[in-house]
């Protein structure tokens, strides 16, 4: 009982955010004309899994007390180098996917070399180095365009039943188990796929479990011997792959490559908020990528909310596409500002300052 | 015996100050290097250019000067482009003779607000300055509908703007205002103390007795006003306000601040450091222009360069308790 307790208190934040997003889905959902139906369930999946990955990609840095400012930057360049590589045969298609993650996980591993071996901060090093991603993404793809596999975005972007049949598989017949689970959206198949063989493998891991002690306290954890530079460039090598994996689906998803800097700005900052709202400390030490993929699905569902609310009603002023910028500001502010409610709490106020 | 003297004065100079001056002098050379070989002039020595790349610089200066002082403090104002642009499109859609001081009270709300965010509910200043900035910006599409506002700058930030005194223009003029000002803030009085003190550990400062989350107010204020004089100004040099006028700002300003030898986390830096790190930044940007390398290649020698300086001096402790 106790250690349930504890278990609750440690995921408050993502259970927070996880209520907060079933109770705006459900609003949205039944607001919906159509109500809540597969096709509807699939484009919402689509729209928000490229900041699920590249909020992901945010969390490891912000778990070590860090913060990485090069994550959109380097998404845009993943992005623009997809929309060179992944098209033509199966082996090309495979090759370029491969080549976009490898230079996603690359340019992550290099932000941890500086961080670990230059002993800069994280924030002016992503920093610059987002302005060397955005740099060679501008080489790359000067203008937007590109070409990206059709057969692969219809596949990724649409309901697992679309599968077998771009492909081919089971000219048979489709077996009666893959029935069961084909109204299922690509992009939730993919983000289990990842969650499952990534960041729990990780998690778990000691590697891992080092990043945790290096975010909650990096003396305590260099004195009980945590291989601490380890943990560091293995966290930005892992944030830096999940920005490229975000960077590889943004562009199968719009099938073409775009590197513009301000999109990719935009981006870090959206990440940045869905970790805070996912409850992940940006203090380091505590939270983790599940809270992170509820805190971009809250943000979200936002957004799905102000396009249906009925123009007639009493909330009719929310539709106005004007107010939504600044409607998402404010929920922004307010999320972080309950979230920093147990502020009046405190025994000490001296432990307020950290 | 010369020999010494020689090693304490350059010793006396700090390393960012000497690393950056020598940087910016490594540019004017290459620079010029590349002017006399292709049409045979030094245009980057001649005094014309320099004035104007001072007129450039001095509305990044601004913002970086009052970035400096929240940096210091150990938070961040990542609010600064729509503050810029907010209060420079108030103020010239108010017009007349108030539209100046309107704009400053816009810029004045806002830090407060920063402020208060950051003292009181302690949200981290990142975090909080990010939802102002988004806030700001949608108050602002709100008001304007989208579209550009048809605004006319005042006369007055005409003059500050684009006016010279015996050829000195304005902005460089107000900028060393500003600086004398920040100097003075930082060195004597109070205030500025405090700030360098909670930069290093705010609870001892706290516990001195001093009001803390006052200096934090007040920090953030004087950011947010100096971000919205440079957008008035800014807005007088391109005879207009505009939407995202700001958003080259912020990160140039920053990088201003931290080339210039302050620490990120706050608690040291001298402002020196932060006048000679944005006139690096403008200069680099002006001759790479100059010397016509693509927007792809100056954004990948910008980065380089910062990490390169930081690399050469703004190194952290190695942890070994």
């Amino acid at each position: 009982m106790r250690d349930f307790r504890l278990r609750l208190s440690q995921n408050m934040g993502p259970l927070l955010a996880l209520v907060l997003f079933l109770v705006l889905y459900i609003f949205y959902s039944s607001l919906h004309p159509r109500g809540f139906t597969s096709d509807l369930f699939v484009q919402n999946s689509n729209e928000a899994l490229t900041l699920i990955l590249l909020g992901m990609a945010q969390t490891l840095p912000v778990l070590l007390g860090g913060i990485d400012l090069s994550v959109g930057p380097l998404m845009t360049l993943v992005n623009s180098l997809a929309s060179e590589l992944v098209s033509g045969s199966a082996v090309q298609i495979i090759f370029g996917m491969i080549v976009c993650v490898a230079v996603g996980a690359l340019g992550g591993f290099l932000n941890g070399l500086v961080v670990v071996y230059g002993r800069l901060q994280p924030i002016v090093v992503t920093l610059a180095s987002g302005a060397v991603f955005s740099g060679i993404a501008l080489f790359i793809r000067p203008t937007p365009g590109g070409k990206v596999d059709g057969d692969l975005n219809w596949v990724a972007t649409n309901a697992l039943a679309e599968l077998p049949g771009t492909y081919g598989w089971w000219p048979n017949g489709i077996p009666a188990w893959f029935k069961a689970i084909e109204g299922i959206p690509m992009p939730i198949i993919i983000l289990v796929a990842v969650v499952v063989l990534i960041w729990i493998p990780f998690r778990r891991s000691e590697t891992g479990r080092a990043c945790y002690a290096v975010g909650s306290n990096e003396a305590a954890a260099y004195m009980s011997g945590v291989k601490i530079e380890r943990a560091k460039l293995a966290a930005y090598t892992l944030g830096g792959l999940f920005a490229g994996l975000a960077g590889l689906y943004f562009a199968i998803q719009t099938g073409s490559g775009n590197a513009d800097p301000i999109q990719a700005g935009t981006y870090t900052l959206n990440s940045i908020a869905a970790v805070v709202i996912g409850g992940t400390s940006l203090f380091g030490g505590s939270g983790g990528v599940i809270g992170t993929i509820f805190g971009v699905a809250v943000l979200r569902s936002i957004t799905f909310c102000f396009r249906v609310v009925d123009t007639d009603s009493a909330v009719g002023f929310l539709a106005n596409p004007l107010l939504q910028p600044m409607f998402e500001g404010l929920i922004l502010l307010l999320a972080v500002s309950i979230g920093a409610a147990g502020i009046f709490k405190m025994k000490n106020r001296l432990s307020m300052f950290r | 015996m010369a020999n010494r003297d020689f090693s304490t004065l350059v010793r006396s100079i700090d390393r960012p100050l000497l690393f950056a001056g020598g940087f910016i002098i490594a540019i004017l050379i290459v620079g010029s290097i590349y002017t006399l070989s292709t049409d045979g002039t030094l245009t980057l020595l001649s005094p014309n250019y320099l004035i104007l790349q001072l007129k450039v610089a001095a509305f990044l200066g601004i913002v970086a000067c009052g970035m400096m002082l929240v940096v210091l403090l150990g938070h961040i104002d990542l609010s600064v482009p729509w503050t810029m642009a907010a209060s420079a499109m108030l103020a010239a859609a108010w017009g007349g003779p108030w539209a100046m001081p309107m704009g400053l009270g816009v810029g004045l709300l806002i830090g407060v607000v920063n402020g208060l965010g950051v003292a009181f509910l302690r949200v981290p200043s990142m975090i909080f300055t990010l939802g102002v900035n988004v806030v700001l910006r949608g108050f602002m599409v709100m008001l304007t509908g989208g579209f550009s506002p048809s605004s006319q700058p005042t006369d007055l930030m005409l003059y500050l703007a684009k006016g010279d005194i015996l050829g000195v223009p304005n902005p460089v003029l107000i900028w060393i205002l500003v600086c004398i000002a920040v100097t003075f803030l930082l060195k004597r009085t109070p205030l500025g103390r405090y700030i360098y003190a909670i930069g290093n550990r705010e609870a001892a400062v706290y516990l001195s007795g001093i009001n803390t989350k006052l200096v934090l107010v007040a920090s953030f204020a004087l950011c947010s006003m100096l971000a919205a004089l440079a957008g008035m100004l800014l807005a007088g040099y391109s005879s207009k306000a505009f939407q995202a006028m700001g958003d080259p700002y912020l990160l140039p300003a920053i990088a201003a601040v931290v080339i210039g030898g302050t620490n990120i986390l706050g608690g040291s830096g001298k402002l020196s450091g932060t006048i000679v790190g944005t006139i690096l930044i403008v200069l680099l940007q002006s001759v790479l222009s100059v010397m016509q390398m693509p927007e792809a290649g100056r954004q990948i020698i910008y980065g380089v360069v910062i990490i390169g300086m930081l690399l050469a001096y703004g190194r952290g402790a190695r942890i070994r308790l």
